[in-house]
């Protein structure tokens, strides 16, 4: 510590070294300690990041010569054109939002309740347990997770053996399977934010709807849903982005059935055509900051 | 809000087959890491240690290890500086764009993972290559740090805000300068939050395998990157399943990790 000890003037302190002097200034001036600050940061998330999406978007007006593979830059709506005229991608688009709406009606109806269960039926005591059973599955990989199900949907394997006394057999690789795994990654994303939401719901709220004469069901509909509506709308906000742009998943047990996420890797991969695949790339985009501005107006945003 | 006993059990029975769908693929992987059978038949005809010793022996899959603890530690401590910065930039001062940096913080996250992956991988190749700077470790370490700079800078800046200023300005009025401050105030009560973000951002980088395609050259091939390139080759599954068992056991050490710093987030500072 360089604190002064004598206790003469200022003038007998000794001269304070360049780091206390830049030290000083930094304390005098909060606008360049701000700039100081902010530099890093923003150079890295607005020049790099912003700046790479931005341009990846402007590619999606380029397109690409069939011959010499090269991009040709000049302003163009052909993809987009592309994008809405061949029937293929219009079936891949809906296909994805499907896909994504399954996996957001899955997991709301299976994470609710067990939700429900944590915050207002278990023991207090027993709460932080279940939630941490319900987070660690997150730092497990999620290629492991995906990888775990392959092997269970293959032929012969857990699922065939579990279902076949009920007569039924695993669903085999394909879209059931893709919903199915995406809907089991996801999950916990959901349980999240509704827990909070249900456990941040006073009891004494919905004790007074019964006292007032409502039924248990009449309690849930117009007490308990109006208020974590925002929780569950959270919740759907990840599982919805989430499977809209997978294409690992798919990969791994989709098939055949590809979504927009194999359209945008094979068209960097296999065909090089990265306008196009920018062009599908704005699809999901535009898809989630639609979902995002409709989730704002519910308050949704707050419950992240 | 009294459940009649039925609504009870049901909730309890849902609870019940809910945990057990989270955790049966994960025991199924562990399982069959000492499945005598290669191909995975089940019930296991008997068990055996050979797949473990085999994976140990991998060389790729060592190497594989390797890269993808140094993308980590790469991108972890990138994320955990820009993080720290912005947070106190947020915190701490009032500018015209507050509310954007926010945004922009968690945008690489909230965007579909294909998106980011193709947006870096289209400016590395045009700004990178032109420099000698081909895609590898490099770059990716470039991809993880802007999506792992959201972790910290929610768990800095919700600790900034719960800690607030009073304690600096103390060590301020007693004649510390700026850095003193920093160094033997502000940082001791940070460390725990930058120590839960920084366990974050190190798993979100380990498990990332999206933004890691579009911005690993072949030579970069992280862990997420080799199980996938070998998930598809019958000969290597023992191998891969190994693998992915070690993975679930490893994320204990997270889990456990993180338990213990939230639960001394709530002891005063």
């Amino acid at each position: 510590m360089t604190a002064p000890a004598s206790t003469g003037g200022a003038d007998a302190r000794p001269a304070p070294g360049p780091r206390r002097r830049a030290a000083a200034l930094l304390h005098r001036r909060p606008r360049l300690r701000l700039s100081l600050l902010l530099s890093a940061p923003l150079a890295w998330l607005v020049v790099v990041y912003l700046g790479a999406l931005a341009a990846i978007f402007l590619t999606a007006f380029w397109t690409t010569d069939v011959f010499t593979g090269e991009v040709v830059r000049q302003f163009t709506l052909a993809n987009f054109r592309t994008l809405l005229d061949e029937p293929v991608y219009r079936t891949v688009a809906l296909r994805s939002l499907g896909v994504a709406v399954a996996v957001t009606l899955i997991d709301t109806a299976i994470g609710f309740p067990m939700a429900l269960y944590m915050a207002k039926v278990a023991r207090p005591r027993y709460r932080p347990y279940l939630l941490i059973a319900i987070l660690a599955p997150l730092w497990a990989a999620y290629l492991v997770k995906a990888y775990a199900w392959r092997v269970m949907l293959q032929q012969g394997g857990l699922l065939d053996q579990v279902l076949e006394p009920f007569g039924l057999s695993s669903p085999g690789y394909g879209l059931t399977a893709t919903v199915l795994v995406l809907a089991y990654l996801w999950l916990p994303y959901m349980i999240l934010p509704v827990y909070t939401g249900l456990e941040r719901l006073p009891d004494s709220l919905l004790d007074a709807s019964g006292d007032l004469g409502a039924r248990p069901l009449r309690t849930f509909r117009t007490v308990m849903l109006p208020l974590v509506f925002p929780s569950l709308v959270a919740g759907s906000i990840f599982t919805f982005s989430l499977s809209l742009g997978d294409y690992i998943t798919v990969k791994i047990v989709g098939g055949r059935r590809q979504l927009l996420g194999n359209v945008v890797y094979d068209n960097i991969g296999a065909a090089n055509n990265l306008p196009f695949a920018a062009a599908v790339a704005t699809i999901p985009v535009v898809v989630m900051l639609g979902y995002l501005a409709a989730a704002r107006r519910t308050g949704a945003l707050r419950e992240l | 809000m009294t459940f009649s006993p039925a609504a009870r059990i049901a909730l309890r029975v849902l609870m019940a087959l809910g945990l057990a769908v989270i955790y049966v693929p994960l025991l199924v992987v562990l399982v069959n890491s000492v499945n005598a059978d290669k191909t995975f038949g089940w019930p296991p005809p008997g068990f055996t240690g050979r797949w473990w010793a085999q994976a140990l022996d991998n060389e790729g899959a060592r190497q594989a290890v390797l890269t993808s603890v140094k993308a980590g530690l790469g991108a972890t401590a990138t994320a955990l500086v820009l993080g720290t910065m912005a947070a106190f930039a947020v915190s701490r001062h009032r500018f015209f764009g507050r509310e954007t940096v926010s945004l922009v913080v968690v945008l690489p996250i909230a965007l579909p993972g294909i998106v980011t992956g193709i947006a870096l991988s289209n400016a590395f190749q045009v700004v990178l290559k032109p420099l000698g700077i081909g895609l590898g470790l490099f770059t990716v370490i470039v991809g993880h740090a802007t999506f792992c700079v959201v972790t910290i800078y929610n768990n800095v800046l919700a600790r900034l805000r719960r800690t607030g200023t009073r304690l600096e300005e103390a060590s301020a009025d007693l004649g510390a300068d700026t850095f003193q401050t920093f160094w033997y105030v502000t940082f001791p009560a940070l460390r725990s939050a930058l120590l839960a973000g920084g366990l974050l951002a190190f798993a979100l980088s380990f498990d990332e395998i999206i933004v890691t395609t579009f911005t690993a050259g072949p030579g970069a091939t992280t862990l997420p990157i080799w199980i996938f390139n070998n998930l598809f080759r019958p000969n290597q599954a023992p191998v891969v399943n190994v693998l992915a068992a070690a993975l679930i056991v490893l994320s204990v050490i997270p889990i456990y990790l993180a338990q213990r710093l939230s639960s001394g987030a709530r002891s005063p500072v």
